[in-house]
């Protein structure tokens, strides 16, 4: 029993320990990614910064929008790295070349789950962390107020389902070889529109805010901000936790089923050969 | 050699009436008007096999596909501690064979079992018991022979200071530097990373060894290197050995028997002596490659699977 759980755990660590081989490797890549998404992040802020500027009013709290930005921006890199860590696992083995040897190996997919989602949420924590802190040294911003403590379980709960997705999203490079990759940028841009990233749901069209309502996204944001900005909350931010609690439980088994249904099919076609 | 014909003897693999068709783009409507495509290609018409033959009815090509067969009604076993060679030109079905007996692939009829075990029934556990070396050597390019050999040991449960001291011992014999084991794999030469391929099969200590073309590449020393470690392998880690090659020598040198696979279809299978008896003429003694080539009617790497189509793409 033990030693079955230690083979477990030593497949699962398997996958972190090569994805932060692979991140140490590419480091120069790393670093541009990096720095980019610190401008990124700089330049949506800034908007914030801009606003009584741009239209005028002199009566706006520049802090709140920035900060609301913020949030906005670090809640998005956040869940946008665990995704495309997740969805990207099979897309890297195809374009490596060695998926057909990950997948002879005697590892049940959740335990390989269990090792990309670790993986992916130290790595999207420390990225965004560092992001965060070069981000908020440029304004003069306050969190005296903010539960920090329901923030990080809401970032986390959140980040579960998004794994979920993530893995359902990761079947289109294991069904579409050659296509599969940039099909999941599709997913990705959905959440982006929906789910209230820089700007409140309500301001979205009647039909895309019900599309809001099945994005994780849209709780984790709203539930960040409720806890990161106290005084313009309208709901208790530990009453966003139960429906990511209950996407996540049932996203992460969904996902993973799909993915084991979607490899019989391409072991049945054969087309787990095509490195695409 | 084994005495393989022993009926006692226990069956490490079991092949029976395996079949694999797969689906594969069709040529264009105005070249099957011109008739411009090759009678003699590997591409068969709907419903029909790359090697003529029927297919059930039921099983149709997809719109604009064609049914191809890579592997046709295959039978035979592999005894415990075998070297069983699998030899044919290229599009002869080997590496679909190959993918096959390593769980890659689910056969369209037919079964298949690794020591009483389905290979899709109890696929986990026969994982278990199996590696594979391949003709590519599938890397991660940037990450070094210790860091990929690593990732491969710990899927199978071996912990990384094991892995590490037995790749360390493993590619010293196979002749890798020891300062190679930690720079990328991308500054390696072929060779190498072939080396690097097997020891990461070896270092599972694998029951049942799949080595697909795995000399392609490496020099005539390193090549009696890697057969000495298969033949090592056997002897002392009992372990049983399927291989597909091109190459005769090889084949001759290694295999207890050989299977000679023709169009998805077993053409012979016998000890390279028997095989050998069968063409025998007049006192001369043939080479393997003579029976190759008088059994199939054809050359082991053909002129048109070079020029015209490249049909590993499309059967294995």
């Amino acid at each position: 029993m033990i030693k079955g759980i230690q083979l477990e755990m030593r497949q699962s660590y398997a996958f972190v320990a090569r994805n932060f081989n692979l991140v140490k490797r590419y480091w120069g890549w790393e670093v541009v990614w990096l720095a980019y998404s610190i401008a990124n992040s700089l330049s949506v802020t800034f908007i914030g910064a801009g606003a009584a500027e741009i239209t005028g009013e002199t009566q706006i709290d520049t802090n709140f929008l920035i900060t609301y930005l913020l949030i906005g921006t670090l809640v998005w890199r956040f869940l946008a790295s665990i995704f495309n860590n997740i969805s990207e696992m099979i897309a890297w083995e195809r374009w490596e070349g060695t998926i057909e040897y990950t997948f002879m190996a005697p590892v049940h997919r959740f335990n390989q789950m269990i090792g990309q989602t670790i993986f992916a949420i130290v790595y999207s924590l420390l990225f965004t962390v560092i992001i965060g802190v070069v981000v908020a040294g440029f304004f003069d911003l306050s969190f005296a107020d903010a539960d920090l403590a329901a923030a990080t379980v809401i970032l986390l709960v959140g980040s579960l389902s998004f794994v979920g997705i993530g893995v359902v999203a990761s079947i289109l490079p294991l069904l579409y070889p050659e296509r599969g990759a940039q099909m999941t940028n599709i997913v990705q841009a959905f959440f982006l529109l929906v789910s209230g990233i820089y700007y409140p749901v309500s301001v979205l069209p009647g039909w895309l805010q019900v599309l809001a309502k099945i994005s994780p996204a849209t709780y984790v944001l709203e539930g960040m901000r409720a806890a990161l900005l106290p005084n313009t909350a309208t709901a208790d931010p530990l009453s966003y936790v139960w429906p990511l609690l209950i996407m996540g439980l049932i996203m992460l088994p969904l996902g993973i089923y799909l993915f084991q249904r979607a490899e019989k099919y391409t072991k049945r076609t054969g087309k787990l050969k095509r490195n695409g | 050699m084994l005495e393989y014909s022993t009926p006692t003897q226990e069956a490490a693999l079991v092949v029976e009436h395996v079949v694999k068709r797969f689906n594969v783009a069709a040529d264009p409507w105005w070249r099957r008007w011109a008739g411009s495509h090759k009678a003699t290609s590997n591409h068969a018409a709907n419903g029909q096999s790359a090697n003529g033959h029927d297919t059930p009815p039921r099983l149709k090509a997809r719109r604009g596909k064609e049914l191809v067969t890579a592997v046709s009604d295959v039978s035979f076993s592999v005894y415990r501690r075998e070297i069983f060679g699998v030899l044919g030109p290229n599009g002869s079905g080997k590496s679909t064979l190959i993918r096959l007996l390593s769980t890659l692939l689910l056969p369209d009829e037919g079964a298949i079992t690794v020591f009483g075990l389905d290979v899709e029934r109890d696929e986990m556990a026969v994982k278990r018991l199996i590696n594979r070396v391949s003709v590519e050597a599938a890397f991660f390019k940037k990450l070094s022979p210790k860091e990929n050999l690593l990732y491969g040991a710990r899927l199978y449960g071996v912990s990384g200071k094991e892995a590490d001291r037995k790749a360390r011992e493993i590619l010293g014999r196979l002749g890798l530097r020891e300062s190679s084991y930690t720079s990328p794999m991308e500054d390696m030469s072929r060779g190498m990373q072939q080396k690097v391929a097997i020891a990461r099969a070896f270092l599972t200590q694998p029951v049942l060894l799949l080595l697909d073309e795995p000399t392609t590449g490496l020099d005539p020393r390193s090549k009696l290197e890697v057969q000495a470690f298969v033949n090592e392998l056997r002897d002392t880690h009992d372990a049983t050995i399927v291989i597909t090659t091109h190459d005769m020598n090889e084949a001759d040198a290694l295999c207890d028997r050989i299977a000679i696979l023709d169009d998805g279809r077993i053409a012979a299978l016998d000890t390279p002596e028997g095989l050998k008896r069968r063409i025998r003429r007049n006192g001369h003694e043939p080479t393997l490659e003579e029976v190759f080539m008088a059994l199939t009617g054809k050359e082991l790497v053909e002129k048109d699977d070079v020029t015209d189509f490249e049909p590993e793409k499309v059967l294995s």
